[in-house]
């Protein structure tokens, strides 16, 4: 009896083990690439493709400069193109922006790009019921002419030396009035690639529009696959089912990949500036002396080390190395516990104190925060740990302002103007840092604009308004035949017509 | 009978009406504001103002209470804040993922656990059984999202059969699809199958130490005739028993599994959901997953009662 069942159930074993294999093998032929797709795969997925209607950075990774483009564009040195217009000029006073359109641009559903098209997009961006999360871009506009259908006249109310750069942003893509109302789901734009699908909550398909202006792209089929868990971004790197990964999540996985004959891996920065926010409005973080105190108590390197393996770029201000007014301020405030120590006790807490630290879910977060954290247990600060999800972070945090200590990444590019915000959460007010902010706004003469930044820069830092810790990696891992991917991101993009297999 | 049907019908929306109660009230005690999550950092107090009289959710919570649950019941379960597109829809979507692959894992678990647990109750004892048993015990303290991991380490990566994750969808053909889904169903049974394999050899070698199974083999029965038709029968009504139960196991754990491989499904939806503070999508789907637990138990309860009539009078 016990001979029979066995080999019955035997047999079944052996089948089904059978079958496993023959489905995996009839899977090879599948995995011989092809030179016409691309599969790039980055950690979120867009909640919906218009940039010109949502905050999250995915939406412009998947959609800038491939399904959406705006009058200009950065490439990625972060200098300003031309893209849907191929020329303008600039009155003398700075107040009026003529733009020359292309006139061999047309939208995917194959309607010519006119000036009433660019009309149209910006006056929605800046309209009272607006979603924009970009709106200071289009605010300075006092009106929009069309003297012609490839013409487009905007005059300002006031000079804004940032105008031209704001258009370049995903947030001022020219979209179409008859399509515009399913962007969310169904994006029609001008770029080098149409939308054809999107499988939610996996991966969403582009093909290559062969009528655009500037010429044909030059892989025929684009595909974005979404992996949230950094372990299985690297294995879908190593199994090759993704091409290139824009920034994989799980820094210390490059050796692992560097190692890998098929792959390369370049370390590069997004506009992140990672900080330890401080309250600078409530007691004790009001005083200038507690700030620098923490400052001098973390070791920057460090925390780069366990929060990013490393990876990440050190800042001393709140500036990115990208720009080229940034001031090299790292050395500002060396590493020196004795003296923070020191500093903390002549502020009045020779005992040290105690200090809530709110991490956000990011791993730079809460891996930077432990290590912060005992840091500052060092010279007597007992920093308490309390980890929050995003909603809840944006709402004690940001909103309430209740906290002492926070890290967090602000992923903006040029966001030094959230330093001269009534209100912003972490409360600081100085009149000559407000000043020199405006000074870049009024600037006439690049040198003048970056003095003015390079002075702003210096301000925030001497008033240790944060702990600046270091921009945020962008690691590009690709195969070896693929080349063409931003090695930075002065903005959040991946435009696909710049790929090519060698 | 009719009785019986109707209590347990009614008992069955009850529960689902406190569980959404439930859902809801927690939902709205939770800080955090939907609009100013989608927003980011840099948005200013007139466009979050914009996008919440958009979203509605600026209403009484009873009258939004009141509107979700009527919608959740005529099929309209309301537009989802980040996603801006159909709840229902959403849901359906990932359904078509997440059940085909729940239901894969439980055939699996089944027909696995079932023959190395009828194996080891057959060589009871023996080198085979302890090998058996020895892998069950091996198999229950693995977690199933660690299979996942070592599968494509193993099947992916070093020999490249089936793919790391990911989903292609079932308009790319059937054999893509399901060659996605092996892998994640395979780390989701192989700790179902071991539990089932435990249980399925003590209740068959419980079942074949009763008397009918003696007065079978006396009447001139084979050996492997009384096992398959009077032991394997009757020793498998526990284990579907535990098949029942671990259905709601096997959706539970898709949240876990769907994420290390990447897959578009129900469980990974709730995750994106929960991290967008998509309120109105979370409570959807949490409901969605108490109404799947508590029809399955029902229906389970309604078979019981036509199985076995004891059970029925015992009830009504």
């Amino acid at each position: 009896m016990a001979a029979t069942t066995g080999r019955v159930f035997g047999k079944l074993l052996v089948r089904s083990v059978a079958t496993f294999a023959l489905m995996g093998a009839a899977a090879i032929p599948a995995l011989a690439q092809n030179k016409d797709t691309v599969v790039i795969c980055q950690t979120l997925e867009p909640p919906i493709l218009d940039p010109s209607a949502g905050a999250a950075a995915a939406i412009r990774e998947v959609t800038y400069a491939n399904i959406f483009e705006g009058l200009v564009g950065l490439d990625r040195t972060s200098k300003i193109i031309p893209r849907l217009a191929e020329s303008w000029t600039v009155s003398d006073d700075g107040l009026k922006f003529r733009f020359k359109l292309r006139k061999n641009a047309t939208f995917h559903d194959g309607s010519p790009l006119t000036s009433a098209d660019v009309k149209f997009s910006l006056e929605r961006a800046v309209a009272p019921d607006s979603k924009n999360t970009q709106k200071w871009i289009f605010e300075p506009i006092a009106a929009i002419a069309t003297p012609a259908p490839d013409e487009v006249e905007i005059t300002l109310k006031t000079f804004s030396a940032d105008f031209l750069d704001g258009l370049a942003w995903g947030d001022a893509v020219i979209v179409s009035e008859k399509t515009i109302a399913k962007a969310a789901t169904e994006p029609v734009g001008t770029g080098p690639y149409k939308f054809v699908r999107w499988n939610r909550g996996d991966r969403l398909m582009l093909e290559r529009n062969d009528t655009w202006w500037g010429g044909q792209a030059a892989i025929k089929f684009a595909t974005f696959r979404f992996i949230t868990d950094a372990q299985a971004q690297v294995s879908a790197l190593l199994a090759g089912d993704c091409d290139a990964n824009t920034n994989i999540g799980a820094q210390e996985a490059v050796p692992q990949l560097m190692s890998n004959a098929n792959l390369k891996v370049n370390v590069g920065r997004t506009e992140g500036e990672t900080i330890v926010a401080m309250n600078n409005a409530k007691a004790p973080l009001n005083d200038v002396r507690v700030r620098k105190a923490l400052a001098m108590a973390i070791d920057r390197r460090l925390v780069n080390e366990g929060a990013v393996s490393g990876l990440g770029t050190p800042i001393g201000s709140h500036f990115s190395p990208n720009h080229p007014a940034y001031v090299d301020l790292t050395g500002a405030i060396p590493y020196d516990p004795a003296k923070a120590k020191a500093l903390l006790a002549e502020a009045g807490f020779p005992n040290g104190l105690n200090l809530t630290l709110r991490l956000p879910p990011p791993a730079y977060a809460r891996r930077g925060g432990e290590i912060v954290a005992a840091m500052l247990k060092e010279i007597g600060v007992n920093a308490t740990i309390e980890p929050l999800e995003w909603p809840q972070w944006l709402e004690r945090v940001f909103r309430g302002k209740d906290f002492d200590l926070t890290i967090v990444s602000h992923v903006e590019p040029m966001d030094l103007n959230i330093y001269a915000r009534d209100n912003y959460y972490f409360g600081y007010t100085n009149p000559a840092f407000r000043a020199a902010l405006a000074q870049t706004k009024t600037a006439k003469t690049e040198a003048e604009r970056n003095a003015a930044f390079a002075a702003a820069q210096r301000q925030i830092a001497e008033d240790q308004v944060n702990v600046f810790l270091f921009m945020l990696p962008k690691v590009t891992v690709a195969k070896k035949g693929l080349s063409g991917m931003w090695e930075n991101w002065p903005l959040p993009a991946n435009p696909l017509a710049e790929l090519k297999w060698n | 009978m009719v009785r019986f049907l109707i209590k347990r019908l009614a008992a069955m929306g009850l529960t689902l009406f406190f569980a959404a109660l439930v859902v809801f009230g927690v939902l709205e005690v939770l800080p955090g504001d939907p609009a100013a999550t989608m927003l980011g950092l840099s948005a200013t107090p007139d466009t979050i103002a914009a996008l919440r009289l958009e979203l509605g959710l600026d209403a009484p919570p009873l009258a939004r209470f009141w509107g979700w649950v009527v919608g959740f019941f005529s099929g309209n379960l309301g537009i989802s804040y980040t996603y801006r597109v159909a709840v229902g829809g959403l849901i359906a979507e990932r359904m078509a993922v997440t059940l085909p692959l729940a239901l894969m894992a439980l055939a699996l678990a089944a027909s696995l656990g079932i023959a190395l647990g009828a194996l080891a109750a057959a060589k009871a004892n023996t080198r085979i059984d302890a090998l058996v048993m020895g892998l069950a015990q091996l198999g229950l303290a693995i977690p199933n999202f660690w299979f996942g991991i070592l599968f494509v380490l193993l099947f992916s990566i070093t020999l490249g059969w089936f793919p790391s994750g990911g989903f292609p969808g079932w308009r790319e053909g059937l054999f893509p699809a399901i060659q996605a889904l092996v892998l994640p169903a395979f780390a989701l049974a192989l700790p179902q199958s071991a539990v089932l394999a435990r249980i399925t050899r003590s209740s068959m070698l419980e079942t074949l130490s009763e008397d009918y199974i003696r007065t079978a083999r006396a009447k001139g029965l084979t050996r492997g005739q009384t096992l398959r038709r009077h032991a394997l029968r009757n020793a498998l009504v526990p284990v579907l028993t535990m098949l029942g139960l671990q259905f709601s196991y096997l959706v539970a754990g898709t949240i876990i599994v769907e994420n290390v491989f990447a897959l578009p499904g129900l469980g990974r939806l709730l995750v994106q959901a929960i991290g967008g503070h998509d309120l109105i999508l979370i409570k959807s789907l949490v409901l969605f997953f108490v109404a799947a637990a508590v029809i399955t138990n029902a229906l389970v309860d309604i078979a019981y009662g036509f199985a076995d009539p004891r059970l029925r009078v015992a009830r009504t």
